[in-house]
């Protein structure tokens, strides 16, 4: 019988991380796809980061900067309570800014593309900026945002680099799937590996699959 | 009485030029613009809505201060009292037709007003309807219908035909016209048909380069005054043939079709594509009632 709670874990992390990041890069998307600022670039450099960064510099980073035995690291844990090394907590921020750019990316290139007219259209009617984003630009780009979700999600449940750096592998705690498959292999349970392996294969292939479906080839064009 | 004096350096088609107008426009009136593309037309109407910003200037409608440089004040498009009507029309594509007008209301309309104008378009068969699935006619009345939800106190349309084949031009001119009228507002269009001009406006705005260069009545504007015949279109020329000496001219007026013999003299500076003016005098007119 296998351990079902690596697996749970992973989707509870999967799903938090996924609703973090759909709250937080509306109105960063929202932002980049509008501004004329000179910071543009730099935001979108940071955003983009974690495509090309190994994992590893990111969770190295993350570890240096939220160990309790450094100030900062002391300080949350003193007056928030807030441990973020080897904890749930901890893995949901990692997982958050290390799929961030799979979230931002769809949702800011689909409101660039939507005709700047819409919006204007919008304004004269006299909405506001916030009433014309939830009415008008979002329902506009519903599959920008599901492939933002999708994406999201399915980078957040393959993620292992920054996950081992930072969380550790403590059952039930840090343990996700992508660590027991790893952990299985280095004792030698090839079939524990595989049941993992398979499962996860099964599922990040039918999740991708239901998106190509839904968009009709949405995500090659965001690819390209 | 719309007061509007702008002036912005604008990045035209052929390089830097300074946009610089002084108008008055009377409340009630149905003013065109008209010139060659590039000359300011569309940045003005952008001004007049607040979504370009001059570099300096000033804009007055009914006494209420929209912008005005000297005392820093410019008011967003959200609080300008405006309809437009966009080129590519800026439906929303989420909506219905008539989602795009119940999304238009406001906390003074009254609840009558989409029904109201759902029949003034005759849209009553398409107000359930995707705006994705409508024909370019079709958009444009609902565009048209979304801007005067509000019953702005000026209506902007920006060359709201230029997509349309010459009958449904006319057909929509007229529903331009109605609500123009229905509504009493005060509208400023852009457009680069002459015959559309002639038959909708009060007013031409003759415009190049960023400037003013002639404004009246369409019929002083365009039309060469010397010319003292009561018989006056506009077309444009189709075909010129030659047949011994003389040439046939074919100018497209309208829809239709008409063939004016020229000498070789009158032929000289004629081109096909240009738009002429087609007079007669009126000595020997054939009138005959049309059967409708």
């Amino acid at each position: 019988m296998i351990d079902w709670s690596p697996l749970i874990l992973t989707f509870q992390l999967a799903v938090v991380t996924t609703l973090i990041l759909f709250v937080i890069s509306i109105p960063l998307a929202n932002w980049l796809a509008d501004t004329k600022s000179k910071l543009k670039p730099i935001i979108e450099t940071l955003v983009s980061m974690p495509l090309v960064l190994p994992p590893t510099v990111l969770g190295f980073y993350l570890l240096v900067v939220f160990s309790p035995s450094n100030s900062f690291g002391q300080w949350l844990d003193e007056n928030l309570g807030l441990s973020l090394i080897f904890s749930f907590e901890g893995l949901v921020l990692a997982s958050v800014i290390y799929s961030l750019p799979f979230m931002v990316h769809p949702i800011q290139s689909g409101l660039s593309n939507l005709p700047k007219t819409i919006k204007e259209a919008s304004y004269v009617l006299g909405k506001s900026k916030l009433e014309t984003l939830l009415k008008v630009s979002l329902p506009n780009i519903k599959s920008s945002l599901l492939t933002g979700i999708v994406l999201a999600f399915a980078h957040t449940i393959g993620e292992f680099g920054v996950v081992l750096m930072i969380g550790g592998n403590i059952p039930g705690e840090t343990r996700v799937a992508s660590i027991a498959i790893y952990d299985e292999v280095e004792s030698l349970n090839y079939a524990g590996a595989n049941t993992y392996s398979l499962i996860l294969f099964a599922i990040t292939f039918f999740i991708l699959l239901m998106v190509y479906l839904i968009n009709g080839g949405y995500l090659k064009r965001f690819d390209s | 009485m719309i007061d509007i004096q702008f002036q912005k350096n604008l990045n035209g088609s052929s390089g830097k030029m300074l946009l610089d107008i002084d108008l008055k426009i009377v409340k009630g009136a149905f003013v065109s613009l008209y010139g060659p593309s590039g000359a300011g037309k569309t940045s003005i109407l952008r001004m007049i809505a607040g979504l370009l910003a001059p570099d300096q200037g000033k804009l007055k409608v009914g006494g209420e201060t929209w912008y005005d440089s000297a005392v820093k004040v410019s008011l967003s498009p959200q609080k300008r009292d405006v309809g437009m009507v966009f080129q590519d029309f800026a439906l929303f594509p989420n909506l219905t037709v008539r989602g795009n007008l119940e999304y238009a209301k406001n906390k003074q309309s009254d609840g009558a007003i989409v029904g109201e104008l759902i029949d003034l378009m005759d849209l009553g068969d398409l107000q359930d309807s995707q705006t994705t699935m409508l024909s370019g006619g079709q958009k444009q009345r609902v565009a048209l219908a979304r801007s005067i939800v509000q019953k702005p106190s000026v209506l902007l349309l920006d060359e709201p035909l230029s997509a349309l084949d010459p009958s449904m031009r006319s057909k929509l001119q007229d529903y331009i016209l109605k609500a123009h009228k229905v509504y009493d507002l005060t509208t400023i269009m852009v457009s680069h048909d002459v015959a559309e001009i002639f038959k909708m406006s009060d007013e031409v705005i003759m415009l190049d380069q960023g400037c003013v260069t002639k404004r009246g009545k369409p019929r002083e504007v365009f039309a060469n005054n010397e010319v003292s015949g009561k018989f006056q279109f506009t077309g444009e020329i189709v075909e010129i043939q030659h047949q011994g000496f003389l040439y046939i001219i074919s100018i497209l007026i309208g829809n239709d079709f008409v063939k004016v013999i020229g000498e070789k003299e009158e032929v000289k500076d004629l081109k096909v594509g240009e738009r002429v003016m087609v007079a007669s005098k009126a000595f020997n007119p054939i009138i005959k009632k049309l059967h409708v």
